[in-house]
């Protein structure tokens, strides 16, 4: 009974008024729809977006990379003080050259906590010649396992099988149709002085098309032989468990190991840059159209007191307390805050659909994934209807703060 | 005054009963000038008076609408003087009906349910047992047919009877009515008046009745008149029908 009891009067009357201001309450309620369409929107869209421009820079990328520290130039004899040193230092090549010890640090990487796949990696610079055609590629010599558990390769395989056999080699999608190859076939793999042909086992689609015309991945053992550097890796690349973790990590491993160390977020400073801008824009945007709902749903309920003037002086003379005239509004501006949520919610899935179906790439496919997840639906439904409390507020506190004597009067 | 009851049987007991408005500014203004005044159980008093005399602001203290700046005030043996106004509005839940003038029925609402407000105010929803006392007043004041009515849908005169249908629900001792004929026509003016005689008749419930229309003033059982904030007459009036209890 108490709980059949629990704001009944409240809601009822809530309701009743909301009904009887027709016009008035579904104005307010197109206005929370839109709003929260908006708000529901754009969040699904830049966390699709987000979610793609990430997988697609990530995907094909370590999360933090191991290399040998940079040749620099050292000075053959220290300035002393007081001299001036007239000298013009031209920074050193860059030469490829191996992790040193990579074999020993690998097992020590592994270990750390938080550290999901380490794989040593060879890489460096060539050309894919078949017959009249050649392409320069981005070489690297890996361990399929290893590698697979680091970048998913076996996930991005579009042809054929992913097998790196001594003698084998997979290669992006572009490079396969310029150069005319499918599974099965035979391409000749030079750098410097040397020259290998491998058999083509799989093609792999990487999401970047620059990353699928120079990719081609063979064994450790035949890039070693190919690069000059017989038993190296260039780098040694690692996959987190948490991704965001990597700029921690790589901190942790610069200041332990002599070896450079980036985090991705470092290599794709740019890109985690344009996240951030994204995010608080969004964040922006939201709060702003949030705010206009709310003043919105207040202004609307404000009015709504003045007019229910007497009605609240009679109801006040009927025994209604203050508490309950208060939550008479405060109910209103929750159901005005709900209902405006489930019509946003439905218009924003329609405005998704009209996306997925309109808004397509030059190949005829959905730019993206865009969904509305259960959880940001349920999350904007619930802050729309907080704020349609926190709205009612001011007009409550007014209907409550009427003298029923004068209200009656009128 | 010459009131016929005792304190201990008077329902309401004001005793130099005062009433300023704007307090401390310049245009500061006393409209109650000190009133004695008691009301027995089962009395039907016409308070009368002319416009600006103060009828409605004693009936809005006496309604505990509104809060005296002086005097003492009992109601059903209830000090007001010290209550919030939480504490106001719960002894008005108990104490007092109120019959306003015809357009203060809540629009939004039928003539039912303006009837079962009060007890879904009280407990937060309506029995069937508030329903049926409900269906059972209105058909009392003769609107059987009209229960699901709106206000807007009703005349004046069946309006003030769904008004007085609200104000018995709960068997209060004490019904304030502010002009309750007011902007009615003489029949209807009559039929809303004889309701609340034969109310008074019937369950004993007191009333105070303000009006201007002197024909109804001299159908009460006791006259008491206001004139610039004091009470000017008091005195009973031979010949109404009087309740089983009053001397």
């Amino acid at each position: 009974m108490v709980f059949r009891a629990w704001l009944g009067f409240e809601t009822r009357v809530a309701i009743r008024f909301l009904r009887e201001g027709r016009l008035q309450t579904v104005l307010i309620m197109v206005g929370v729809a839109a709003g929260v369409a908006v708000i529901a929107y754009i969040s699904a869209l830049v966390t699709g977006l987000q979610k793609n421009t990430f997988d697609k820079t990530l995907g094909g990328q370590a999360h933090v990379t191991v290399q040998a520290l940079d040749d620099v130039v050292t000075p053959a004899r220290l300035p002393q003080s007081g001299t001036v040193l007239f000298s013009d230092v031209q920074a050193k090549a860059q030469r490829l050259r191996s992790v040193s010890n990579w074999q020993s640090l690998l097992p020590l990487l592994e270990r750390r906590p938080g550290v999901a796949a380490v794989s040593p990696i060879v890489s460096g610079g060539g050309l894919a010649v078949r017959g009249e055609a050649t392409q320069s590629i981005a070489l690297s010599g890996v361990d399929l396992d290893r590698y697979d558990r680091v970048v998913r390769l076996r996930e991005k395989v579009v042809a054929g099988v992913a097998r790196l056999d001594p003698g084998d080699a997979i290669i992006g999608t572009e490079l396969a149709s310029d150069l005319g190859l499918r599974p099965g076939d035979r391409l000749a793999i030079l750098t410097g002085a040397v020259s290998e042909t491998v058999r083509v086992t799989a093609l792999v689609d990487l999401g970047v098309r620059e990353l699928n015309r120079r990719t081609v991945i063979v064994p450790l053992r035949l890039a070693q032989s190919l690069l000059g550097l017989p038993g190296g890796a260039t780098s040694l690349d690692l996959a987190l468990h948490d991704v965001w973790s990597a700029k921690d990590v790589a901190l942790e491993l610069r200041q332990q190991f002599p070896y450079k160390v980036e985090s991705w977020q470092e290599t794709n400073a740019q890109l985690v840059s344009a996240l951030n801008a994204q995010s608080v824009s969004t964040g922006l945007i939201r709060l702003i159209v949030l705010i206009v709902v709310v003043l919105g749903i207040a202004s609307v309920l404000v009015v709504s007191v003045v007019q229910k003037r007497r009605e609240i002086g009679i109801l006040r003379a009927m025994g209604a307390t203050r508490g309950q005239m208060v939550r008479v509004f405060l109910v209103q501006g929750g159901i005005v805050g709900a209902v405006g949520s489930v019509l946003g919610l439905a218009l924003a899935l329609l405005m998704i659909y009209l996306f997925t179906v309109f808004v397509r790439g030059s190949d005829g496919q959905p730019l993206f994934a865009i969904v509305l997840p259960l959880s940001l639906a349920l999350q904007v439904a619930l802050m729309a209807s907080a704020c349609g409390v926190l709205a009612a507020i001011a007009p409550a506190r007014r209907a409550a703060a009427m003298d029923p004597a004068q209200a009656i009067r009128i | 005054m010459s009131t016929p009851a005792s304190a201990s049987t008077a329902l309401l007991q004001l005793s130099d009963v005062r009433k300023s408005y704007n307090i401390g500014l310049p245009n500061e203004a006393e409209v109650l000038h000190g009133i004695d005044l008691q009301v027995a159980r089962g009395e039907f008093v016409a308070l009368i008076g002319p416009s600006g005399s103060g009828k409605s602001t004693l009936l809005n203290i006496v309604g505990l609408l509104e809060r005296m700046t002086g005097g003492s005030y009992q109601v059903n043996g209830n000090s007001v003087g010290a209550l919030d106004d939480r504490g106001l509005t719960l002894l008005r839940r108990e104490t007092l009906g109120f019959v306003f003038q015809f357009h203060h029925l809540l629009p939004a609402f039928s003539a039912l349910e303006n009837v079962t407000m009060p007890g879904l105010i009280r407990e937060g929803f309506v029995s069937r047992q508030q329903r049926n006392r409900a269906r059972e007043l209105l058909a009392a004041v003769g609107l059987a047919d009209a229960m699901d009515k709106r206000p807007s849908e009703l005349s004046g005169g069946m309006q003030q009877r769904v008004a007085i249908a609200r104000a018995l629900v709960f068997d209060p001792p004490l019904v304030l009515a502010d002009e309750p004929t007011g902007n009615l026509d003489t029949a209807s003016s009559d039929e809303v008046f004889a309701e609340l005689r034969r109310m008074h008749k019937e369950r004993g419930t007191s009333f105070v009745i303000v009006t201007h229309d002197p024909r109804l003033a001299a159908r009460c059982d006791r006259l008491v008149e206001l004139v610039d904030g004091k009470i000017a007459r008091d005195e009973p009036i031979a010949g109404n029908d009087a309740p089983a209890d009053a001397a």
